[in-house]
């Protein structure tokens, strides 16, 4: 007979968890009266913050997102409000649409570079990370330092190194990178961008893309209009005779400080974002992504014969692949409920608590990336990952330097973090936009792509890009 | 051996998870979604190794058709680009909707042929396309251990 009226083949595998009291004040959902089910979202273990319950999703630093935004909406309005009446007296009323339909455009796609997912991977669940666990031998001896864990992949006839992510407990997909900044993986990873206060990743390149390419097209126009309502003022007009002679030594531009004001902004943007324009058309072209570019990994610095196995050889072909391929779908389910007979999960997609032990980890990660996400104490350039969101129980983890870093589209500003070690993070600020967008001019673009000459800005990108080797240096 | 369930609510009431089995990524293609189609040892004495197979490569073949950069994601492309990309907030893209067909395609395999066998895929998009989870359960009521135990040691390193 049956002695037993279900089998226990290990106990640690049983699907409903025992119920368990409060495990922590703050991690823990609170049994209220039935009815408030929590989203996926509100223990979503990155660095993110979310807003309209779920739709919209942030780095938690916003970066200076407002100060773009400022910047655009601020020159744009006085383009409005000050030349667009002379330039519609003078010129055409076409200046407006163009100048109209541009500025939308701009905002558009800033807000969707800002607000969508760029591709951020899940964790893994226990269940997985335990199985990875397995594969990659260990024995279980927890008290010394486990070798890198990487695993080589051939790829186009290329090898690939997949690397193993101590925060995700996973290996990483080809091109994926962990942001320190927002402390997810993220797929296809280029950067993480200040100016627009997210990452740059597979899902979002596109909208980054059409950002920079129409906003450098929008402040070309806008500087094009303001010369040329400055010019024609300074010429008198259209039949206009103006005050010069009236009051000699009085130039055009003390008549309207703001049209200066304008002109400088539009001047140092222009050849900042052109710039970064044409970098980004360089990859786009060759497939590349800024990691990629700024790390070397397929220009063979090292002598070996490597090329970029993601690339089709063919311009045209990768252009399409990257900006017209399909739109694959977020990962992370921000909007999905939790189920209600689960305790706190990290990757906020399973159901499976196998362990104890596991359970009050994740508690402490879900406690740990809340208290980080309420306190904003932490200066952006020395924030960690999350501690927490390695099991604290498991010293290998902490041991393990495994040095991140975050590449910023200004290309000076470096995050270089390794857990283990109390080092300092370099970065350097420079002190002109200007500079920084320069930083990303390509030396020499082995596409025919109208990039502005390097010769002017050979000295800041030059010493930027070996600034950027020296941090880099430590992971090769 | 036999565990027979007739339906998947009975292998979800009167099962206990014995084990699980994570098929792995396979990038020897490039970033496109594949899985690896090699057969895990802990299902040998599961499930015949051709069903298994097939069931991979059907998965793989909707990936592909979903990932397919051809005339009508171009087209797509280029509208969403002229509308400033907010077509996507109104529109199911094509990929979402192969989704909707993969997971059909899930639902109906564990029904037909996995759950009698005491196996359960879970849809990879729930595991952020990193694996393909197959859940393995033990009857309830059965009283011999020996296959529970075969299962759980047969996951041993590679």
């Amino acid at each position: 007979m049956k002695n037993c009226e279900y089998q226990q083949i290990d106990p640690r595998t049983l699907p409903t968890p025992t119920p368990t009291p409060h495990h922590g004040p703050v991690g823990d959902r609170p049994e209220e009266p039935k009815g408030k089910p929590r989203r996926k979202w509100h223990v979503f273990p990155g660095k993110n913050r979310f807003y309209c319950d779920g739709r919209i999703m942030v780095a938690r630093q916003s970066g200076v997102l407002p100060l773009t935004l400022g910047l655009i909406l601020i020159t744009s309005g006085l383009f409005f409000i000050f030349d667009c009446p002379f330039l519609v007296k003078h010129l055409t009323s076409c200046i407006p649409v163009i100048g109209g339909f541009l500025f939308v455009f701009v905002v558009i796609t800033l807000l969707q570079t800002s607000f969508t997912d760029p591709g951020i991977l899940p964790r893994a669940t226990p269940d997985e990370a335990a199985d990875i666990e397995k594969q990659i031998d260990n024995t279980g001896n927890t008290s010394y330092r486990p070798p890198p864990r990487t695993k080589e992949v051939v790829i186009n006839q290329q090898v690939v190194k997949l690397k193993y992510c101590f925060t995700c407990k996973m290996f990483r997909p080809p091109r994926t990178s962990h942001c320190s900044l927002c402390d997810n993986c993220v797929e296809r990873f280029d950067h993480h961008c200040p100016w627009v206060g997210n990452c740059v990743g597979k899902r979002n390149y596109r909208f980054f893309y059409t950002f920079i390419v129409s906003l450098s097209f929008h402040t070309a126009f806008i500087f094009g209009c303001v010369t040329t309502h400055l010019s024609l003022r300074a010429q008198g007009g259209k039949g206009l005779v103006f005050a010069l002679q009236e009051s000699p030594g009085r130039y055009p531009l003390v008549m309207n400080p703001l049209t200066a004001v304008e002109l400088v902004i539009c001047f140092f943007s222009v050849w900042s974002i052109l710039g970064l324009s044409g970098f980004h058309t360089y990859l786009v072209a060759s497939n590349l992504t800024t990691n990629e570019d700024i790390k070397g990994s397929w220009s063979g610095k090292s002598g070996e014969d490597v090329t970029n196995p993601y690339s089709q050889r063919n311009i045209f072909v990768n252009c399409c692949s990257v900006l017209c391929g399909p739109m694959p779908p977020s990962l992370i389910d921000r909007r999905g409920f939790l189920p209600a007979d689960e305790s706190v999960q990290t990757a906020g997609a399973d159901i499976e608590l196998p362990d104890l032990a596991n359970k009050s980890e994740i508690n402490m990660c879900t406690q740990g990336t809340k208290g980080l996400l309420e306190t904003a104490t932490l200066p952006p350039l020395l924030s960690t990952s999350c501690p927490q969101g390695k099991p604290p129980t498991d010293p290998t983890v902490n041991f393990d330097p495994s040095p991140e870093i975050s590449t910023s589209c200004s290309g000076a500003r470096h995050v270089h973090h390794s857990r283990g070690r109390a080092s300092t993070p370099r970065h350097t600020k420079t002190r002109s936009k200007k500079n920084k967008r320069a930083a990303l001019q390509i030396a020499n673009p082995s596409f025919d792509v109208p990039v502005s000459p390097s010769s002017p800005d050979a000295g800041p990108s030059s010493k930027a890009r070996g600034h950027k080797g020296d941090s880099f240096s430590h992971l090769q | 051996m036999a565990t027979e369930f007739h339906n998947l609510q009975e292998l979800r009431h009167s099962a206990s998870l014995a084990n699980k089995v994570f098929i792995q990524r396979d990038y020897s293609e490039g970033t496109t979604c594949r899985f690896q189609t090699k057969f895990p040892s802990e299902l040998e004495s599961r499930i015949e190794r051709k069903l298994f197979e097939d069931t991979v490569k059907t998965l793989n073949n909707y990936y592909t058709e979903a990932e397919k950069i051809g005339g009508q994601s171009y087209l797509e492309g280029c509208l969403a680009c002229s509308t400033a990309y907010l077509i996507f907030l109104c529109m199911e893209t094509r990929y979402e909707k192969v989704l909707k067909k993969i997971s059909k395609y899930i639902q109906e395999q564990n029904e037909k042929i996995f759950a009698p066998r005491g196996l359960l895929i879970t849809d990879p998009i729930e595991r952020g396309m990193r694996v393909i989870e197959i859940s393995i359960y033990e009857d309830r009521g059965s009283s011999g251990s020996s296959s529970g135990s075969s299962s759980v040691s047969g996951s041993t390193a590679r």
